[in-house]
């Protein structure tokens, strides 16, 4: 099972069947991930990125193909708890407080006080949170709940952490510190991230590799394993290198009719 | 000057004298007749205005007992008898208030079960909510003595029935209220749980279950004041000797207007003072809850 890639997904497919005619999310998708990788999906609105996630969390189905979480189907990577998702919006529980919300998933598989109590420090000293434990998420700042949604997601130790536009509501200081933070995490914790983003630099700073989509239907248009660094300080952002994967994101965007929809 | 003028109480106070006067100018309009009545027979010709007046509002039995005649009956059947007595007002208030309290657990518990049924099963949602409308749609002055007649036939009398009755209005509310509040959770909060592979179980008690407390609240409060209402009507079609619904019929059946607005303000009172209650119960719910809007 250590050999197997965290994900992979076979010709996979998923259309919605609704009021007004199937709609084709996702078409064809073939993607292997391997452990460690920090993968962005990238690409208009519309073009199945959320769908790709939620198939992977086994909150959607496939209609045709297949897809592997570790070497399982989604469903049994589910039973185990084999990731932790982070949510567009932080779907915190308001009547909880911080260290009750990263909580709530321990409670639901039953651990023991003690151990809860330190995993609550540790999940929080890893987003930088100690010392909010008894505040409640609407006395947060909006980065402060994302980051509360991201120690919540560590809950289970998941190796696999799936992220769905998590700091798309945030503005650019934020995002550019908590795009940081994300980068330490992941080297300390040696998790594979699958992170949706709809912005250019988050991807290409973030990721090792880029999936470009594609809509209506939702396709790969592109694969970009990025030849930057895994040490990445922000001014990395001004260096040609960077600049190149940005412009081949951009190239691939734009290939696939991205910005015909958006500029109409 | 201003601040005073502004300022909440002096808006309740000026609503308060309004219907006041209101009230007085009625009383004396509405026993003018009878008043005139009396002199005549008395032979009585020469009256001044304020005398009149005066003697209009207070009258034994009066069309319109006045203010003073209402809340001075109040005092002395409220703080001057042993509560223990038939005439005291705290005696039959305790009988209703007992009623309703009882009906009013009873219909809330209830209540919440079939709202958990409505909303955890498809079969259920279809198949009671109609009924559960309907019965609200029968006059509970109808149905009332009914419900009483049969369960004194089984042998059940006194408290209970009428709780029943009070249970039988108070558990609608609280299933409508709750059949929302277990559905607001929103749907990213049950994908959450979803990838946590929670139980039913558990979805329940950590996110419906919390979700829908403000409504619960809210419903409580329209529940325990029809649960009043149930409670009083209950006490009519027996001839119910104790209770204020007792003091309601026994009133009207003597023409004693006095006693029946005193039981009316006591029923208001005791309306006011539930829905106050179940008010601070939720401030202080809701705080600890983190949930302070
Ligand atoms: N539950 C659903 N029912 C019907 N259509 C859906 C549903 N979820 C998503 N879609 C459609 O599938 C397509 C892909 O959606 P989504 O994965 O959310 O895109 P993205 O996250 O890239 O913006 C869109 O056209 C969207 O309208
Ligand atoms: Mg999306």
């Amino acid at each position: 099972m250590s050999n197997s890639p965290v994900i992979l997904a076979k010709d996979m497919s998923l259309t919605f069947e609704t009021n007004d005619g199937p709609v084709h999310a996702l078409k064809d998708i073939n993607l292997e991930i391997n452990e460690g990788e920090f993968v962005s999906f990238i690409g208009p609105s519309g073009c199945g990125k959320t769908t790709f996630l939620r198939a992977i969390a086994d909150l959607e189905k496939p209609t045709k193909g297949e897809i592997f979480v570790n070497g399982m189907t989604p469903s049994e990577a589910r039973k185990n708890r084999a990731y932790g998702y982070v949510f567009q919006s932080s779907a915190l529980l308001p009547w909880r407080t911080v260290e009750q919300n990263v909580a709530l998933p321990l409670e639901i598989t039953g651990i023991s006080k003690s151990e809860k109590q330190q995993h609550i420090e540790r999940t929080l000293s890893m987003v930088d949170l100690i010392g909010f434990e008894k505040k409640y998420p609407h006395q947060l700042s909006g980065g402060m709940q994302q980051r509360v949604s991201i120690a919540r997601a560590l809950a289970f130790d998941a190796k696999l952490l799936l992220m769905d536009e998590p700091f798309g509501a945030l503005d650019e200081i934020v995002r550019d510190h908590l795009n940081r933070q994300l980068l330490e995490l992941w080297a300390k914790a040696k998790m594979t991230i699958c992170f949706v983003t709809h912005s250019i630099p988050e991807a290409v700073y973030l990721s090792t590799k880029i999936v470009v989509m594609s809509p209506r239907p939702g396709e790969i248009a592109d694969i970009i394993d990025s030849s930057l660094p895994n040490e990445r300080p922000l001014e990395i952002r001004e260096s040609k290198e960077f600049l190149d994967i940005a412009h081949r994101v951009r190239e691939g965007l734009r290939a696939s009719h991205s910005y015909d929809e958006e500029n109409a | 000057m201003r601040a005073i003028f502004q300022s909440k109480t002096f808006a309740i106070l000026t609503i308060l004298l309004t219907l006041l006067v209101i009230w007085y100018v009625m009383a004396v309009k509405l026993n003018t007749p009878w008043q005139l009545g009396v002199y005549e027979r008395a032979g009585t010709s020469e009256w001044t205005t304020s005398q009149f007046i005066n003697d209009t509002l207070n009258q034994k039995r009066p069309v319109l007992p006045s203010a003073h005649q209402v809340f001075s009956e109040m005092y002395v059947t409220i703080f001057q008898k042993p509560i223990t007595s038939k005439r005291s007002l705290v005696y039959h208030s305790w009988i209703t208030l007992s009623a309703t309290l009882l009906g009013f657990a009873i219909g809330t518990l209830f209540g919440i079960l079939i709202a958990i049924g409505i909303t955890n099963n498809k079969a259920l949602d279809r198949s009671l909510m109609p009924w559960v409308i309907a019965s609200q749609t029968i006059p509970i002055l109808a149905i009332a003595p009914m419900i009483i007649v049969v369960l004194n036939a089984i042998g059940l009398s006194g408290l209970l029935p009428k709780a029943l009755i009070s249970t039988y209005l108070s558990f609608f509310p609280i299933v409508v209220g709750m059949v929302k509040g277990f559905r607001s959770p929103k749907n990213i909060q049950l994908d959450l749980m979803q990838t946590y592979f929670a139980s039913p179980m558990q979805i329940f008690f950590k996110l419906r279950w919390p979700s829908a407390l403000p409504y619960l609240f809210t419903s409580m409060k329209v529940a325990i004041a029809i649960a009043l209402v149930g409670a009083i009507v209950g006490e009519l079609p027996t001839g119910a000797v104790a209770g204020l619904g007792a003091r309601l019929l026994t009133g009207s059946y003597y023409g004693q207007t006095v006693q029946i607005w005193s039981a009316l303000f006591m029923a208001a009172i005791l309306a006011a003072s539930l829905v106050m209650i179940v008010g601070l119960i939720e401030k202080r719910v809701t705080k600890n809850m983190g949930l302070t809007t």
